[in-house]
């Protein structure tokens, strides 16, 4: 496992690392947390030119509160996100899904922004951060520019990031009272990415009508996605289990679903359903008990 | 017999993890030479194609690179190709050049090699060396292979066939099916594994010219094998000139006890180059090059009369063999294969009939278990599908059939004659631990809730340490079966034993020392177990099989009496006392009936040394050379069960409880058995519900990485509930037989029943390895049509 030649540069700060970026821009690769540059590196599928290691660079990595919004910086590891109290508090399907990634070895090295940078189709936090309705911060040679998550996911292991650009940092809207999520996984036997993966969080009111529902689905398509059609049938409805099956039933509308060694189409389909009523149903338990 | 003795059956921890488990250990990696190159192999992308060209000069102009060889190189360095160490009749044997030459047969498989001054230059100019090829169609699939108009891979293998095998009798089984009141068939497919031991292969050659001597340090299970097929029928070196160490190995599975083209390379290469030369698989490498195992389809057919007793077995086996053959590959799907067919069951008559096929990939060779695994996976479905149709209870149709515990030695219709056994205690003790009645109640009980659990068993036997050398010459083995042990007694009387065994996780510096210090009455740390190096020890077969203890063990046993009646030959003058009435215990020589007048084994020692006063005519020294040839295989067995639940929604299955009772004779160390067992069982499970290796039609490996191909995790699994009965083997002095396969052998069929068995409202009777939630979903949706 050796990676062709490359040049190494430890920028120490965000515009220093734009203006390296800016100059090798296709020759050049940011690294992170590296557990899924390095592999790809050692395989000789990715030969960047130059490597540029984001990990010199203060104040990328931490979780606040700011402005009704929880704030979490792009080199934050997955460990870091797993164990935050606050997150716990405010926010615990991160840490839920946080603490699915992997193994611990890898939690300890990577990053949320690795992992969304990268886009990987069968990541966990793309899912996650789709439902919680996430702006993705990112600085440029012309400053910085606020995504939404929706927005951020392109295509396969692509987004909407430049060349150019470093994505520095995640914010997330604190939910409104009485929201509960749940993120479900059915994880690959090998690689334990997401064969399929359901992140679902709903909103009730006092009257248990639900006020709000968003689901992230990620693992059977090109990207992660939200499933629009289940999150527009369940609002205003009173979630019962018939509502929640029904609104599962329209989970992948819309979704082009890969076939692969997992299972074709048609079993990932099902999964993604089966996975989406899972996600509801602990979502719902949580947004009544919250 | 040394049962009775304190350290023989003692849970003594491993003296060698202190070492390993602190990155201390030597591994072939570990070993550092000056002026070291780096061996990179350029390999073929495609399963099957004619190499049109290769263009090695832009590789060699690159920069640090020392030579870059072709398989023409090697023909014109009159290097031969490797051969085969098992030979059966009308065998087909095509070449095997250590590099591809006119045509590539698998992916992955070697044509170029770049020596350069460092592993980074050689994977660089690696990719430098281009080879123009004409890709052929490829044939994965053993049985596509046999179809007329199949791509062929060799003109020495007609229509892919490489041998027609079979055992048993044809026309006797044929009438008990026809006096059967039940018969039930199944095609099964046994799955292609990829071992993936955790320390990569590797070799590092270093030439000396001065003196002509090859060393040579490779991951070998087999260090003295190696050293022969290298030495007499590859590079034509003289054997006494070659040196082949096989330091610490991180696990072999199998997988190393073959001898590979790679370590062939490098040692051409270092006597070419005068220079060490080193590789060190990738692991991407050792997913393509490493032998993989199993790979059957088999037609099954089990006979039965109305009262569950077996009459007779019939099996068509295909045995996919991969693109070459690779060191014992005839001999897996054959005589490991065919000759446990009767399990542990009275069968009066079997038939089997197995074709051994070439196909455009990976070769396949022994791999745990090694052919044991597929005939117990076989027999277990074989008897639960059974017991299904006849409506009977699995344990009860299994009981029914035991060989009773009177009828041993017992001759079996499929040539193997069984040491020693008693079945019915382990079955009985494995439903005791399970409580099996009321986990039935249980079940029922939990269908009602639209819950699936299944209890899933499997009552297999194993056959460890194959035997004698003489029936396997006549068998076809280009090699003997005995195994070697020097005794080595220092004048302190500190002891070193050089084993011909070889551990790669068994754990020997443990066990052997336990072996040794009981016999001698001497503690622990003053025996030191040595192996793995062919110019230290004596003429050794090494590890597979699990013969380490029942024949290794065997001959550092006998060296240990020889040790032991020398000694009390000289005890005996010192003591001035007759030979006959001496006594040998807790270290100490003395006169029968008086302990206090003795002589200490390290006094002796140090006389043999001394010989200032030695029996008349007795050598000075004190050592002893023994080697062990079995009368006869160990036939350890035992009854597992597992214990799943089935999430009908999406096909997953929970493994919720796992029992284990095994038999292997006599235990020297409960704790490296129990390891063993823990460790078997985790890779059977995963045969049964997670790994398989997976190519496309074109020939490509889609399961190359540790991404795709899945191993078991350890959160996968329960803990698992063993324990053992004892019956021991008469075959060797200590009474033991082999543990180190019994897991694995047992545990794909335990869970495959219980899957089924938790499937069975569904009307659901087999499903084919592995059993991914996938499969057993779209089971549940057919079954639903």
């Amino acid at each position: 496992m050796y990676p062709a030649t490359f040049e190494y540069h430890t920028p120490g700060s965000v515009n220093e690392a734009v203006s390296l970026l800016d100059r090798y821009k296709d020759e050049a690769k940011l690294l992170a947390g590296g557990h899924s540059l390095i592999p790809i590196m050692k395989l000789r599928l990715a030969q960047p030119k130059h490597l540029i290691d984001l990990r010199k660079i203060q104040g990328l990595s931490g979780i606040r509160e700011a402005g009704g919004a929880i704030v979490i910086g792009a080199l934050t590891t997955h460990w870091m996100v797993e164990s935050s109290d606050l997150l716990k508090q405010t926010l615990p399907i991160l840490p839920e899904a946080a603490g699915q990634i992997g193994d611990m070895q890898v939690r300890n090295m990577g990053t949320i922004g690795g992992s969304l940078a990268h886009a990987d189709p069968a990541a966990d936090l793309p899912a996650v951060i789709l439902a919680l309705g996430a702006e993705l911060k990112a600085m440029g040679p012309k400053g910085e520019r606020t995504t939404k998550a929706e927005d951020f996911f392109v295509d396969l292991l692509t987004t909407a990031l430049q060349p150019n650009e470093v994505l520095t940092e995640i914010r997330i809207p604190l939910p409104l009272p009485k929201t509960g999520g749940a993120y479900e996984k059915y994880p690959h036997p090998a690689s334990r990415y997401a064969v399929v993966g359901v992140a679902a969080l709903l909103t009730v009111d006092r009257r248990d009508t639900v006020q709000s529902a968003s689901i992230g689905i990620t693992g059977i398509g090109s990207k992660a996605t939200r499933a629009r059609a289940a999150e527009q049938y369940l609002i205003g409805k009173a979630p019962d289990n018939d509502a929640l099956k029904t609104a599962a039933e329209r989970a992948t509308e819309g979704i082009s679903i890969r076939a692969d060694l997992q299972g074709s189409a048609e079993y990932k389909a099902h999964l993604a359903k089966v996975y989406t009523r899972r996600a509801l149903t602990r979502a719902l338990e949580r947004a009544r008990a919250a | 017999m040394a049962t009775t003795t304190k350290l023989f059956g003692s849970r003594i921890k491993r003296r060698e993890d202190p070492r390993l488990i602190t990155g201390k250990g030597n591994f072939v990696d570990d070993v550092k030479l000056p002026g070291t190159t780096s061996a990179a192999f350029v390999r073929s992308p495609h399963a099957h194609a004619r190499i049109r060209a290769i263009n090695t000069a832009p590789a060699k102009a690159a920069p640090g690179v020392v030579a870059v060889y072709t398989g023409k190189d090697l023909v014109e360095g009159k290097v031969g190709g490797l051969p085969c160490g098992w030979l059966l009749p009308d065998i087909k044997l095509p070449p095997h050049p250590p590099l591809a030459v006119d045509k590539v047969h698998h992916m992955g498989e070697a044509v170029a090699v770049v020596i350069a001054e460092n592993p980074y230059a050689a994977k660089d100019a690696a990719e430098l060396v281009e080879v123009d090829y004409e890709v052929l169609p490829a044939v994965t699939d053993g049985e596509k292979a046999l179809q007329s108009g199949a791509p062929v891979l060799h003109d020495q293998a007609p229509g892919n066939l490489c041998f027609s095998w079979t055992i048993g009798d044809k026309d006797k089984t044929e009438v008990a099916f026809k006096d059967a009141a039940q018969v039930v068939k199944q095609r099964l497919i046994n799955q292609r594994l990829i071992p993936n031991a955790i320390e990569p292969r590797a070799s590092l050659a270093s030439f000396n010219p001065a003196t002509n001597d090859l060393t040579l340090w490779v991951t070998s299970q087999n260090p003295h094998v190696h050293r022969l097929l290298m030495a007499a029928f590859v590079l034509g070196m003289p054997e006494h000139k070659v040196r082949v160490i096989s330091p610490d190995v991180g696990g072999g599975f199998g997988s190393k006890i073959f001898l590979y083209p790679e370590e062939v390379i490098v040692s051409w290469a270092s006597k070419t180059l005068g220079r060490p030369v080193r590789w060190t698989a990738e692991r991407r490498e050792s997913f393509l090059t490493d032998a993989h195992g199993r790979d059957h389809i088999t037609e099954a057919e089990m006979a039965f009369d109305k009262d569950g007793k077996i009459l007779g077995l019939r099996v068509k086996t295909n045995a996919n063999l991969g693109a070459y053959l690779s060191t014992f590959a005839p001999l897996i799907p054959t005589y490991l294969y065919g000759t446990l067919l009767s399990g542990l069951y009275e069968i009066p008559t079997i038939w089997c009939e197995v074709s051994g096929v070439f196909t455009n990939t990976t070769p396949v060779d022994a791999y745990r278990g090694a052919g044991r695994p597929e005939a117990t996976y076989l027999l277990e479905r074989m008897v639960d599908l059974g017991a299904r149709a006849l409506g009977m209870d699995p344990a009860e149709l299994r009981r029914r059939n035991f060989i009773p515990a009177d009828k041993f030695p017992y001759q079996t219709p499929v040539a193997f004659v069984y040491d020693s056994g008693n079945y019915g205690p382990a079955l009985d003790r494995a439903l005791q631990i399970l409580d099996y009645q009321t986990l039935r109640q249980e079940q029922e009980r939990l269908r009602k809730e639209g819950r699936y659990t299944g209890i899933g068993f499997s009552t297999y036997i194993e056959a460890c340490g194959p035997a004698p050398s003489q029936v396997a010459g006549a068998l076809g083995a280009q090699a003997g079966l005995y195994e070697s042990a020097h005794v080595r007694v220092h004048p302190t009387g500190k002891v070193s034993v050089y084993t011909g065994s070889h551990a790669h996780g068994q754990g020997h510096e443990t066990t052997f020392a336990q072996l040794a210090a009981d016999e001698l009455g001497v503690p622990l740390e003053d025996i030191e177990i040595v192996h793995g190096d062919t110019g230290q020890i004596p003429f050794g077969m090494g590890t597979y099989g699990s013969r380490s203890a029942a024949v290794g063990g065997a001959a550092i046993h006998m060296s240990l009496q020889k040790i032991k009646e020398k000694g009390k030959k000289i005890a005996a003058h010192l003591l001035e006392a007759a030979e006959a009435d001496m006594v040998y215990e807790g270290g100490k020589y003395f006169v029968k009936g008086s302990p206090d007048r003795a002589k200490t084994f390290q006094e002796v020692s140090l006389m043999a040394y001394l010989a200032h006063n030695l029996p008349k005519g007795l050598e000075p020294g004190l050592e002893a050379t023994s080697f062990f040839d079995p009368p006869n295989f160990t036939f350890p067995f035992g009854a597992h069960i597992a214990v799943v639940e089935v999430d009908p929604d999406t096909g997953t299955v929970k493994i919720l409880r796992y029992v284990a009772v095994d038999d292997v004779g006599n235990v020297i160390n409960p704790m490296i058995v129990d390891g063993m067992v823990h460790g078997g069982i985790t890779q059977g499970v995963a045969q049964a519900l997670w790994e398989g290796a997976v190519y496309d039609e074109n020939g490509q490996l889609l399961t190359g990485t540790m991404m795709e191909y899945a191993l078991p995790k350890a959160d996968n699994l329960p803990s698992f509930e063993t324990d053992r009965t004892v019956t021991p083997s008469p075959v060797n002095p200590m009474g033991v037989k082999g543990a180190g396969e019994t897991g694995t052998i047992a545990a794909t069929a335990a869970v495959a029943n219980a899957v089924m068995d938790a499937l069975a409202p569904f009307g659901i009777t087999h499903i084919d390895l592995p059993l991914t939630p996938t499969r057993i979903w779209q089971a549940i949706q057919a079954a639903a049509k």
